[in-house]
Order: structure tokens, then sequence, then C-alpha cells
């Protein structure tokens, strides 16, 4: 039984289930170290400190870090050495008391497409811990060429746009592409190939098989006016229901946000490279400049714990600055 | 000597003037039309113009964008980033719908009479 309770949603001016108040209230709490959380529409917000982390050597302990958006390439006000903090969030992952057994990066790695852009993360990215690194693709990955030197480079084991699936410690993980054949006016889109895959990949899975889903743009509608937001998640979505534990680890909008919905948690990661304004509160989802001492506090890495036995991994952005 | 010398570099300034007057006649009569691109909008967001103009899209926004007509085929830019242009002349009457293939939200429309 699922409740879906409006109650303590005071400024939803928009009616869209945002308590924009309450989300502006958290998301200054972000940067010292709480994270926000949506649940069933309500905005709560946690200390980092009472978030368990698990102990170390738990049986059945999985660890890994979601990194997003590293526009390689980027070098406008907002930040002009998207280097320098992609280096930065290396050292970040370095520092964890546990090491990542792998990365997942979810899209916008380069700004342009540009080869040399690819290139500069994978360099990065080799001096970090953890040597396995998945990647999806963003829309920025994706210009002029639909995705040929993305899948070139990161496509191996994947099918058609760069989907894939694998497992780790008993989690399944699905890596999904939903930037490709976007139409005008258009949110994110799986399209039919993508799903029926899906729909053939978890049919045989036990309904206990703890399931990550990540791909670039939200597969919730955070947004839909700034395009935060994907036409045909609902489907996909659909062929999880049966599942108990469902993390879905998305990127694209440059800030961390989390909703609850039954047994689904949706989490978004921030940027590497540049922080964008919450929902609504500037003309457009641009970069959004910062005072240089503030950059790194609006960037991140997200550290994700999964302990056989709990039904929700542990989810824990931390800033860079 | 002095005379003559100085005549023949007038004429080659007269000329060579005159040729940049020209070419730069001929820039004002191609390009009749503008459309800036910033904050993540088309503006104009609906431009008409007269059938043989060429409209020249600017990106003063510091993100990249990419113009690609509806059908993905009439025409398509390559990427821009800030201050890149790309120019399509309009030569058949119609309604011309496109958008920013990596922001699909933004729409404009060129209508051509």
């Amino acid at each position: 039984m699922k409740a879906h309770s409006k109650a303590g949603l005071i400024y939803d001016h928009n009616h869209d289930g945002v308590d924009r108040r309450g989300f502006l209230k958290c998301m200054a709490w972000a940067g010292t170290g709480a994270l926000c959380v949506m649940k069933a529409g309500v905005l709560r917000s946690a200390s980092l400190s009472g978030i368990s982390g698990a102990t170390a050597g738990t049986a059945g302990e999985l660890r890994f870090v979601q990194i997003s958006d590293s526009h390689m390439g980027f070098n406008k006000p907002a930040n002009q050495d998207v280097v320098g903090t992609l280096k930065a969030a290396v050292e970040k992952i370095n520092a964890l008391p546990q090491a990542p057994e792998f990365l997942l990066h979810t899209g916008d790695i380069s700004h342009l497409s540009r080869p040399e852009e690819f290139e500069a993360v994978e360099q990065i990215l080799k001096s970090c811990v953890a040597k396995e690194v998945f990647y999806v693709p963003g829309e920025h990955d994706v210009i002029n060429d639909d995705g040929a030197q993305f899948l070139e480079r990161f496509g191996k084991g994947s099918h058609g746009a760069g989907w894939r699936s694998f497992d780790k410690n008993g989690v399944h993980f699905i890596g999904l592409v939903n930037v490709m054949n976007l139409k005008a006016g258009g949110l994110g889109s799986l399209g039919t190939e993508q799903l029926e895959w899906l729909e053939g990949d978890v049919k045989g899975l036990g309904a206990s098989t703890p399931i990550v889903v990540f791909a670039h743009i939200p597969l919730w509608n955070v947004y839909p006016q700034w395009g935060w937001g994907t036409e045909d998640s609902a489907q996909a979505l659909g062929y999880l229901k049966r599942f108990g534990s469902v993390t879905v680890l998305n990127g694209h909008i440059h800030q961390t946000m989390q909703k609850i919905e039954g047994q689904v948690t949706f989490h978004t990661a921030a940027s590497t490279a540049f922080p964008q304004p919450p929902p609504g509160q500037a003309q457009g989802p641009g970069p959004m400049t910062v005072p240089a001492e503030q950059l790194r506090q609006l960037l991140g890495i997200t550290d994700v714990n999964y302990l056989r036995g709990r039904q929700a991994l542990a989810i824990v952005d931390s800033k860079l600055g | 000597m002095k005379c003559v010398h100085a005549v023949g570099v007038m004429a080659i300034f007269i000329s060579v003037s005159g040729l940049f007057v020209t070419a730069a006649e001929r820039e004002e009569e191609s390009i009749k039309a503008e459309i800036k691109i910033d904050n993540f909008a088309f503006m104009p967001t609906e431009l008409t113009v007269k059938a043989g103009t060429t409209v020249e899209w600017v990106n003063r926004d510091d993100i990249p964008h990419v113009v690609v007509s509806d059908d993905k085929k009439t025409f398509k830019s390559k990427a821009l980033d800030t201050d890149d242009k790309f120019s399509y002349t309009f030569t058949t009457p119609g309604t011309y719908s496109y958008f920013c293939s990596v922001h699909p939200k933004m729409t404009g429309r060129v209508v051509v009479h």
C-alpha cells in the first residue's frame, strides 16, 4: 500500500508537488553536508553523519561511486577549470574510507563530443582507485555523430545506442540511454527497441534481486519545462515494479535530488563541472555562476553502499569543497 | 614621377575600397534576418521572412546548441558554441519548425512567404 499524501507542502505554487520554499531551504543546507530527501512529495533533510555508511568488511557489501556531467571542454565563467574539478572528484573518491569497486558515469562526459574531451576524461579517471568505469551518454556526448564515438570508446558489451546490464555481488545493474532521437519539444526518450530489451533483461530475475538503473536524464519528471524528465520512463519502471529494491541514479540536472516512491529510490548526482539552478529559479537550466569560493560546494560525487539484506541502498553525496 | 606614383597609389586605394564596399553590400543583401540564441531560447521564437532570405542563427548562450529542422533533414547545424553562427537560405515558402537537438524543449519557427 502506498501513501502519496501531499500534507506538508506549503509553497506548491505550481501545483507540481515541489515545495519551493522548502526546497530552497534544503538546497542551502546541502552545501553543509545534508541530504535532501523527497518522500511522497514532502521534503526532509538528514545530516550526512546520520546516514549509515555501514561498517567495514560486512559480508555481501558492495560499494561504488557515481560521478556525472564532467562536461570536459567547458570553459565559461561558471567553471574555467573542469579538468581541475574532475581531478578533485577523483581525489575525493581515492580518499574514501573504503575504496569503491567501480564507477558509474551518468553522462555528459564531454561538452561538445570532441575526441580530445573523451580522451581527457578517460585519462583523468585512470588515476582513480576504482579501475572499472561504466558510462552512459548524455546529450552532449552524441552531438553530430549519433553517438558513434561514444560507442567506439565506451560501448563494449553494450547494445543499441549503448545500453547494458551486469551483475555485481548479486545486484543487477542496468545502464540506459535516453538521449538519442530526441524530438522537438520533447523530453528524454528510451525508445521501443531499448524498452523491449529491458523487458527481456529483467524477466528471469527474482523479485528480491536489488536493481540499480543508471541513465543520464532523470527517469522521473523533475521539471519537464526544462526537459528534466523522460517521456517513456513509466513503461521502463513498469517492468521493475515487482522488485523489492530499485535504485535509479541519474545526472543531467547538476544538483542532488532524491525522491522515494514505494520501493523505488530516485537520485540525481551533482556535476563535477558546474552547478545549475533549482527548478524554475532561473530563466533556463544553464550553467549557474557562483562566487569562486562556493563553486566546489556545489559540485560532488555520490558514494553508494549496498548491504545484503537491506532494502534501500545507502546513498551519500559528498561535495568537492 | 612622384605625381604619377601618388595617382597610381590613389587608384589602387580607390579600387580596393570599392571592392570592400561591394563585398559589404553583398553581405547586407544576403543575410537579412537574425535569430539570437540565449538563455535556452530562440529570439524571436517565430520569424517571418520573404522567400530567398538567409537566416542566421547566432549563439549568445554560454552553452552549445544545435539547430535542427523538425524533420531532421531540411537543415541541421553542427554544434554551435558561444558566438558560433549557422545560416540557412529559405527559398521555398512554408512554415519551418525547428528545435535544438541537444535541448529539445527549445523550439522555434520560420514562416516563409
